[in-house]
């Protein structure tokens, strides 16, 4: 069971540090990270894996919403079968 | 990273949180026809547990699929058997008593809509048929998430005008019977020609008889994210690539519909039905199929061109749909329903869009004259006169189309109606006052179209 986590916005000190810390909190294992500044926005995109999570996914989404909050960006937690059914024929 | 493009990622996180996309509807079709019965008592009580054990964990099994997969779906609804077919069994029954269990059986499972208070009279009335079109309006007055829907011609059977008659008459009374609450009840009320029998869109849902007992269909969105991504083309870009961009997107959008409906179906231990391909737009910003044709190059829908746009929209939703689903159905194209699409909003506000001019694209599009707000004083013989303008389009060009207006009773040209949520709102749009009122009274039957020598 694996996801997309994206966090988009302005940025900041310590985001990939803030992310990867709930996702060992939850026990969330990080398979991949990339990184990149587009027009001035931090972008960040991690996949991840769900299937040893020590929580259901309303208490992830409401964890996640909460450091995405604090750190004022855009934090989306998608399934990866939603990017293979939309791009992968 | 991983097999998944970055920019691939970016696009769908794009689409769904600045582009408005979503899956629009999840729709559980159930059939009523075990629920007949001639005691009206013992038939509601049937409806009730029938409708209420089927679709039990509906809500919570697709809000489920929303969170874990990130995916927004918007509404839950039920589409039910025509229930004119189940008052056949029943002489002395109420209709209005069917939809208040409809109502209460759909309230309980916790969905936004259910359709299906009804009838099929493209030929003709059967038992209870009469009973239930003249009840509609009572019905939708005393009940507040059923929507009606009555199929009056097709192509194959031609245009039942005795019920086109009946029709104009039962619009325009389901509006003035709730004129204290924006005439809602005509909002509920939509007149086919070659009614779609696994439609998930609202109000025009119902259960066809074909259709298995039970079984999940599911409606697409995503007029934004068409939009968004024909702004990315320059302006010089041939229309060869205007429809190849749609199609890509379209086929994108319903990638993610079918994820739903296997999800849904598997999880909900029902066949899964169909995907509705339809770009259906909402009353906010950027959500507007009215948007794509401008951005196509129209300074504002309804101006010429808008006929032509829209076909080639339509034409490139179906097929970049088509490829993603392994069944499509319903209505699948692009909706313009005026109340419910911003772009339609304003056209309509500025006079760009005229009510004929709709008429014609309704020709090349998915459904009809949708959401139109008309003149509180339009006579019952004029609605009766469009449903039959535009059933014969439906029935001519074999497609669906379809009528829901409402008559704003008590209000003029200039003035708006306002229904809240999807519903939006609309500016009262003006139509020819010209009586067709001998053509309409006639009654019988237009025999249905020749197939061959078409020109």
């Amino acid at each position: 069971m694996k996801a997309v986590i994206t966090v988009v916005g302005k940025d900041t000190v310590g985001v990939i540090a803030k992310v990867s810390a709930v996702c060992a909190e939850l026990n969330i294992n990080v398979e991949d990270v990339t990184q990149s500044i587009m027009q001035d926005m931090f972008c960040m995109i991690m996949l991840v894996n769900l299937s040893r999570c020590t929580q259901d996914m309303d208490a992830v989404r409401a964890r996640f919403a909460a450091i995405a909050d604090e750190m004022g960006m855009e934090l989306h937690i998608t399934r990866e079968e939603v990017f293979d059914a939309m791009h992968h024929i | 990273m991983s097999m998944i493009n970055t920019s691939d990622i970016l696009e769908t996180i794009g689409m769904i949180t600045s582009e408005n996309l979503d899956v629009r509807t999840v729709t559980m079709g159930i059939s009523l026809l075990d629920c007949a019965d001639p005691d009206p008592k013992k038939a509601c009580e049937k409806i009730y547990n029938k409708i209420t054990e089927k679709a039990a964990r509906l809500v919570p099994v697709v809000e489920k699929i929303s969170t874990d997969y990130g995916i927004p779906i918007i509404n839950k609804r039920i589409s039910v058997t025509p229930i004119a077919m189940l008052l056949a069994s029943a002489p002395t029954a109420d209709p209005v008593e069917y939809a208040k269990a409809l109502d209460r059986a759909a309230k309980a499972v916790g969905v936004n809509f259910i359709g299906g208070f009804g009838a099929l009279v493209h030929k003709g009335f059967s038992a209870g048929d009469e009973r239930l079109i003249a009840s509609i309006p009572q019905a939708l007055a005393e009940t507040d998430i059923v929507c009606s829907s009555v199929n009056i011609g097709s192509t194959k059977t031609g245009i039942n005008m005795d019920a086109v008659k009946l029709m104009g008459g039962v619009v325009r009374k389901a509006a003035e019977i709730t004129a204290d609450n924006q005439c809602m009840g005509a909002a509920k009320l939509v007149v086919f020609c070659n009614a779609p029998e696994d439609n998930p869109f609202m109000a025009g849902a119902f259960h066809g008889v074909g259709e298995p007992d039970c079984v999940v269909h599911v409606g697409v969105s995503g007029p934004g994210a068409v939009r968004a991504a024909l702004a990315k083309l320059p302006k010089d870009a041939p229309l060869d690539e205007v429809a190849e961009l749609v199609k890509r997107t379209a086929f994108k959008i319903t990638r993610m519909g079918q994820l739903v409906g296997n999800l849904a179906a598997k999880e909900l231990g029902v066949p899964f039905g169909i995907v509705d391909l339809s770009l259906a737009p909402t009353p906010a910003v950027g959500d507007s199929v009215a948007n794509i044709l401008e951005e196509m190059g129209l300074e504002s829908c309804g101006c010429c061109g808008t006929t032509a746009a829209l076909a080639l929209l339509n034409d490139a939703v179906k097929k970049g749909g088509v490829m993603a689903s392994n069944h499509v159905g319903g209505l699948s194209g692009a909706f313009i329903p005026v109340s419910e699409d911003d772009g339609m909003i304003k056209a309509a506000r500025c006079g760009s869009l005229c009510l004929e001019k709709l008429e014609a694209m309704t020709a090349v599009c998915s459904v009809g004259i949708d959401m139109v707000v008309l003149p509180g004083d339009t006579p019952a013989e004029v609605i009766s006169a469009l449903i039959a303008d535009e059933a014969a389009i439906g029935m001519v060009n074999t497609k669906t189309t379809a009528v829901r207006v409402i008559p704003a009773i008590g209000r003029k040209a200039g003035e708006e109606l306002d229904f809240g949520g999807l519903l939006g709102y609309a500016p009262i749009m003006p139509i020819s006052t010209y009586s067709p009122s001998v053509f309409i009274n006639r009654g019988g039957r237009i025999p249905a179209p020749l197939q061959a020598l078409k020109n």
